[in-house]
């Protein structure tokens, strides 16, 4: 089922949570909410779930208004944060509980829902663990659970707020592929909320940035990633370096890469080549520092013209090998790659 | 005691460390919460079994046997069978509105239900006699209607519970609010209406604690003298619940039937305690 959002907007007293935020998500599709906290995600989450309403705006699911249908009639499956298992019961109680409440004319037999329930325990991986309280399982596991919880009612929608926020790092590895799996093998459309922005471009087909209670990027992780529309979105996606054109407190200084004093360029620390000698387009830094732990060396680097201006770039471990630079020596740097923004725009500060 | 206490927190390293007192300190402590508890509790209520037997078991259990006596226990477990389901079911309603939803004027509720904390218990009882005695707002038209409030059983059970309210709501709301509304939320998305939700997930997920505000309210409706001691009018075999009934015959000197008497509220007291007791352990076996 497609979900259609069209200019919403929500306050909170004076917070203004979404700021006339339009949206359109395919049937089938895994969409990534993407921002940091106070930027909205999770409130146009809870929008399209039903659990907040808009101050203005409309949703629809697959072409249909569903502004003002309560959040019981508009199945979803909703997976909170938190988790949110109802703590008195067994995992299989809770996995069964959306079918229990349905009215007599539709429920199921205790056997069927029994039966299915056990089937999704299966499908998350929890068989064997249908008896347990919520509080003998694990975070992971609990986090199954709640999936499965969700999917009981066979929602059209899967709407996940921060699914792997509170698990420790490997866990959450791996629960992303088997999100992504699962979604593979059900196809229902479903959008979660993040603010890790590798979870995003890892597991999404399409990732929404947003900021402030705006979208500021909606694209494929690609296309977020490579080209950034924002400042913003080039900030918030990975490691950036920024080069101002403007030089700091009045003193002379040849603006980096051609930059005119109105501009911020923002450079991946990996789009950036750091050769010996000096070439077209290069600037002279000096080394300062270097990390060596795993595949990739960082550099920290310090601009020739500017001691205050540090930055990093990333290369291979060979290539730093046969460049056999050590710290305080003198190198040129050169963008591979180089986005301009007005300064103004990029919000120097950042 | 002074020289003995040296506070190792001060030195920064090891301001994580628990303060520890020397072994004297220590003792004294101990010992002197001790003697206090003894004095002030122990030793009352051995006082009360002591003198309550004094005459025998015999004599014990005919002064229990006597018909005012039997009539105050009567009147006693009446009011608390009428006052804790209504104030079970009030504590209930109040608590779920105020932990679980927003509304303007909340506040001032919460403030509402701690009234009877704050408010004398003797107070209380005249407020009643102000709005249902013979010269009361209510009065004339409850005359002209053969009904009495004031001096009788309804009186009685008013003020119990007035006094007893706040007991269940107290100990509700805390724990509500604890609790989140995340679970409710999830039953609702799950196709739940609000008294599924409520039936299913909020209720159980309070039972202890509603156990043990119960508990207490109970002990308190069957204790209470003040309030009910103003609208009862100490009528002999018809308004006198346990307390007021002890006070009476305690004045006329007869101290086998007064500690009688008040030996049973003391037994109350103690099972208030076990149970309660019993209650918390349980809250805290079903939290881990």
């Amino acid at each position: 089922m497609s979900i259609q959002v069209t200019n919403i907007n929500k306050c909170y007293g004076s917070f203004h949570a979404l700021r006339d935020v339009s949206l359109e998500i395919p049937t089938g599709g895994l969409v990534a909410l993407l921002g940091p906290s106070g930027s909205g995600k999770t409130t146009l989450l809870r929008v399209i779930a039903g659990l907040e309403e808009p101050d203005s705006g409309i949703v629809e699911f697959h072409g249909k208004d569903t502004t003002n249908v309560n959040v019981r009639e508009r199945k979803v499956g909703f997976v909170f944060q938190h988790y949110a298992l109802f703590r008195h019961m067994s995992v299989l109680e809770n996995v069964a509980f959306g079918l229990r409440v349905r009215p007599r004319k539709t429920r199921p037999s205790k056997a069927e829902i029994r039966e299915r329930c056990l089937e999704l325990l299966r499908l998350v991986q929890l068989d064997g663990m249908a008896d347990r309280l919520p509080s003998q399982l694990s975070g992971g596991q609990r986090q199954r659970v709640a999936l499965a919880r969700a999917l009981a009612v066979e929602p059209q929608v899967l709407l996940l707020d921060e699914p792997f926020g509170a698990l420790d790092a490997r866990v959450r590895q791996e629960l992303r592929r088997w999100l992504r799996r699962l979604h593979d093998e059900l196809h229902i459309t479903s959008v979660f909320v993040t603010h890790d922005q590798e979870e995003a471009l890892e597991v999404a087909d399409t990732v929404v940035v947003m900021n402030q209670g705006r979208i500021e990027q909606i694209g494929t992780p690609e296309e977020v990633y490579e080209q950034p529309a924002t400042p913003f979105v080039f900030n918030f996606l990975g490691d950036v370096n920024l080069f101002r054109g403007r030089s700091g407190e009045g003193q002379p200084q040849a603006a980096p890469f051609g930059l005119t004093p109105e501009d911020v360029g923002f450079v991946r620390p990996h789009d950036l080549e750091v050769v010996k000698e000096a070439g077209e387009g290069t600037m002279q830094a000096i080394l300062r520092r270097t990390h060596a732990v795993g595949p990739v060396v960082r550099l920290e680097l310090q601009l020739h013209s500017n001691a205050q201006e540090v930055f990093e770039a990333h290369m291979p471990r060979e290539q730093f090998r046969a460049l056999s630079l050590i710290v305080g020596d003198e190198v040129h740097v050169r963008p591979r790659k180089l986005k301009v923004f007005a300064a103004e725009e990029a919000g120097v500060g950042q | 005691m002074a020289g003995t206490t040296r506070s190792r927190t001060t030195a920064g390293g090891h301001g994580k460390r628990k303060p520890r007192e020397s072994p004297l300190v220590q003792w004294s402590l101990i010992l002197l919460s001790l003697v206090f508890l003894g004095f002030f509790i122990v030793l009352p209520l051995a006082a009360v079994f002591t003198q309550a037997l004094e005459k025998g078991l015999p004599d014990y259990l005919a002064s229990l046997k006597e018909p005012n006596s039997i009539a105050a226990i009567k009147l006693t477990l009446i009011t608390a069978a009428i006052a804790v389901p209504i104030n079970l079911v009030f504590g209930v309603v109040a608590s779920w509105a105020i932990a679980k939803f927003d509304f303007r004027g909340k506040n001032l509720l919460i403030t509402l239900i701690d009234l009877p904390f704050a408010v004398s218990p003797v107070i209380a009882g005249l407020l009643f006699v102000l709005l249902f005695g013979q010269n009361g707002w209510f009065g004339p038209w409850l005359q002209a209607n053969d009904t009495k409030i004031i001096f009788a059983t309804p009186g009685i059970v008013l003020v119990t519970v007035f006094v007893t309210f706040p007991f269940v709501a107290r100990e509700l709301i805390p724990l509500m609010e604890a609790q989140g509304k995340d679970e409710e939320q999830a039953a609702m998305v799950l196709g739940a209406s609000g008294l599924k939700a409520f039936f299913r997930v909020t209720l159980p997920n309070v039972r202890w604690g509603l156990l043990y505000g119960v508990i207490l309210c109970n002990a308190r409706a069957m204790g209470e003298f003040g309030a009910v001691s103003v609208v009862s009018g100490h009528i002999r075999g018809l308004t006198n619940t346990m307390p007021l009934h002890v006070e009476v015959l305690y004045n006329e000197y007869n101290t086998v039937g007064a500690f009688a008497v008040a030996s049973l509220l003391t037994l109350l007291a103690l099972v208030t305690l076990v149970a309660k007791s019993i209650v918390e352990w349980r809250a805290q076996q079903a939290l881990a």
